[in-house]
């Protein structure tokens, strides 16, 4: 097990290496010259060198892409373009809102889309499958757009149940007062597909022979269901969860947006607005950091909900 | 030539054999809800084609009807809108023009005031202009969809929409489909150094969650419909690659791949003129899964303004303009693009599991 953690770290650093390269090749080589931008509306031939003095844009290439590697090496990506504040503070002020409403989302989400696919795969081909399967195809047409849009719309401005936007500096009031609405939204989006694929899981499980073997035995449906089949059935739910994890700290984004939520999303949203490259830059290898390790963590723990599972 | 002669007569005594194709096909026939939504995506396809060509939707940028006209079925359901007639406006410039207003308006005396003088200058040769312009526009009040804001035809843009968002979708799917086979047939057949090398390309490509890499590539482009079609294709091509190894990895042991081999078929014969067309029936599902994924991905990225430019119009850049309508009551124009494109969306998912199911062929 050790020896195998070990070597998957081991294999991360090409990629990692790969994503550097990538964004490197994206913001010093697409992205052109971003001294004119930094510069403003009153530049001087003085300026403009001085920026890219800075910036270390009067480098070679190669010599540009070591001062990035020893930024990744440091976690220090330098400072904003837009805002002069130092990278790492923006993150570490950001990562909390998306928390705050990335966290709920999944726990709820989670636990509803779960329970709902179990009951729906047990009373499989009858008339409520059939209608819950209908709605989540629906529900699944139509873009996560639309869902925001008309909530924010009816929810909060006609009927005045929750507030339209905003946030606070307290954890409590963003729970109980600015979170709801958001959360209900973000469920609605995502309940659909969870659905259907939980429910997949579900029956591809009732269709094994131990749940034959189970009945046989006289045990009750529900022991079958929430011992022997839950069990199974979680195995790829567990999977699946653990590879959405990444997705927690960029946060909901199109969400983050409407709500004014100042999390990952929306700094992202922010910085690709204002052509602010640190910060994407920043964001991009946390996240890439982030869904690798997941990764890793998906497959130990695969390991140990299922120890038919070997490991290579 | 004359070798071929008993083996057409062979062939003729047995049941002709049919292709993957044509049986599949015949299954997709059978199926009810799959040829419905196979002919709603064909309409689809065919307005969008009028769109692209000119033959339809092509007037979306004229200003027909007066701003925010509501849909001819729902004439009465909309907000009370005040009447302007021509008449009016040109009292209401010739009030502006006195500089006594002017004064009052920004708190200074007409000598103070160092615009005065080009005010009055711009607002006599505006009101001298503005008669052409309130030329009574031609159908009002008679359009199927209503109109937006500056008073264009929303079932035009409707149509145009559907032309720009169809063509983002299908070649931004077309191109990921071939990047994404290309190097999924490298890596599966020669596996190796090619493997190893590609492996490592898309395990990069992976660990960055598919909206921010999109973001990251808009953020150094610019906006319009190629640039966004790019950006899809150069980021969504993961799924068919490992799809396309796995396949390329089982077909190149088999004995038919030997045999091409043993007749002194090519690499690029064998990977492509022999496991190929073996594969396609995959690829097919995997592009219409690809095409919804993406119009989805372009909505979203033109409603936050990375999208399309501003002079084109999609799906996306439409539900941009919604929630500052919706405020005013104006709701058609969200309506109409939510309608057209869940049929899409949904057509082209039951599109997807037919031809899942009708192309499998293991199902006899």
């Amino acid at each position: 097990m050790f020896a195998y953690i070990l070597r998957r770290l081991w294999q991360m650093v090409p990629t990692l290496f790969g994503v550097m390269l990538l964004l490197f090749v994206l913001f010093n080589w697409v992205g052109g010259d971003p001294s004119y931008i930094l510069a403003g509306k009153s530049f001087s031939a003085d300026t403009l060198a001085n920026i890219r003095h800075q910036l270390g844009l009067d480098q070679s290439l190669p010599q540009q892409f070591l001062i990035f590697v020893r930024q990744v090496l440091t976690l220090d990506f330098g400072i904003s373009w837009s805002t002069q504040q130092p990278v790492a503070e923006i993150l570490a002020s950001r990562i909390g809102p998306s928390l705050t409403l990335a966290l709920p989302m999944l726990l709820v989400s989670l636990l509803l889309s779960v329970i709902i696919a179990a009951i729906v795969a047990y009373v499989r081909g009858s008339l409520t499958d059939r209608i819950v399967t209908l709605i989540c195809t629906l529900a699944m047409s139509v873009s996560a757009l639309v869902y925001i849009i008309a909530g924010q719309y009816w929810l909060a401005h006609k009927l005045g149940w929750f507030p339209i936007l905003g946030w606070s500096d307290s954890l409590a009031t963003n729970l109980w007062y600015y979170i709801p609405l958001p959360l209900l939204l973000g469920l609605v989006v995502s309940l659909a597909p969870d659905i259907r694929f939980y429910r997949s899981c579900f029956i591809e499980e009732m269709g094994h022979d131990y749940v034959r073997t189970a009945r046989a035995k006289g045990l009750s449906e529900r022991t079958i269901m929430l011992k022997h089949v839950m069990r199974n059935a979680l195995i790829p739910v567990v999977t699946s969860l653990m590879m959405s994890l990444p997705y927690l700290f960029l946060g909901a984004l199109l969400l983050e947006r409407f709500f004014g939520i100042p999390g990952m999303g929306n700094e992202v949203l922010n910085a690709v607005d204002r052509s602010d490259f640190p910060v994407i830059k920043a964001i991009t290898i946390y996240v890439a950091l982030a869904t690798m390790l997941f990764n890793l963590l998906a497959d130990i723990v695969y390991k140990l909900i299922d120890p038919r599972v070997q490991l290579k | 030539m004359t070798n071929h002669t008993p083996l057409l007569a062979a062939d003729a005594a047995c049941p002709a054999s049919r292709s993957l194709w044509q049986l599949g096909w015949q299954r997709l026939r059978r199926d009810r809800i799959g040829l419905a939504a196979l002919w709603v995506v064909a309409a689809f396809v065919l307005l969008a084609l009028a769109g692209w060509l000119g033959l339809a939707g092509s007037h979306w940028r004229h200003e027909v009807a007066k701003p925010n006209t509501p849909p001819a079925l729902f004439k009465h359901y909309g907000p009370a809108t005040v009447e302007l007639t021509a008449a009016d406006i040109d009292a209401a410039q010739q009030h502006h023009t006195s500089t006594a207003d002017a004064s009052a308006a920004t708190g200074m005396s007409a000598e103070d005031d160092p615009l005065a003088a080009d005010m009055a200058a711009a607002q006599a040769a505006a009101a001298k202009t503005a008669p052409a312009s309130t030329a009574v526009p031609p159908h009002d009040g008679s359009l199927v969809c209503g109109s937006d804001s500056r008073g264009r035809d929303v079932l035009q843009k409707v149509i145009q929409g559907t032309a720009t968002s169809l063509l983002v979708g299908l070649s931004g799917a077309l191109l990921a489909m071939l990047i994404g086979t290309v190097l999924g047939a490298l890596s599966g057949y020669f596996g190796r150094r090619v493997d190893d090398l590609l492996m490592w390309f898309y395990s990069v490509f992976t660990s960055v969650p598919d909206m921010l890499l999109l973001l990251a590539f808009s953020a150094v482009m610019s906006r319009g419909i190629d640039t966004v079609i790019m950006v899809m294709a150069l980021t969504s091509w993961t799924g068919t690659y490992r799809l396309m190894r796995a396949e390329f990895m089982k077909h190149k042991c088999r004995e038919y791949v030997q045999a091409a081999d043993a007749i002194g078929a090519s690499h690029r014969s064998r990977m492509f003129r022999h496991i190929l067309p073996n594969v396609t029936h995959l690829l097919l599902v995997q592009f219409s899964l690809l095409t919804v994924a993406l119009i989805k991905y372009e909505a979203i990225l033109s409603f936050l303004g990375f999208g399309v430019g501003v002079t084109q119009t999609s799906w996306g850049a439409m539900l941009a303009e919604a929630p500052a309508e919706l405020l005013q009551g104006y709701w058609w124009q969200m309506a109409a693009v939510t309608l057209c494109m869940s049929l899409l969306v949904t057509a082209f998912s039951m599109l997807t599991d037919s031809l899942r199911d009708a192309l499998d062929p293991k199902v006899q």
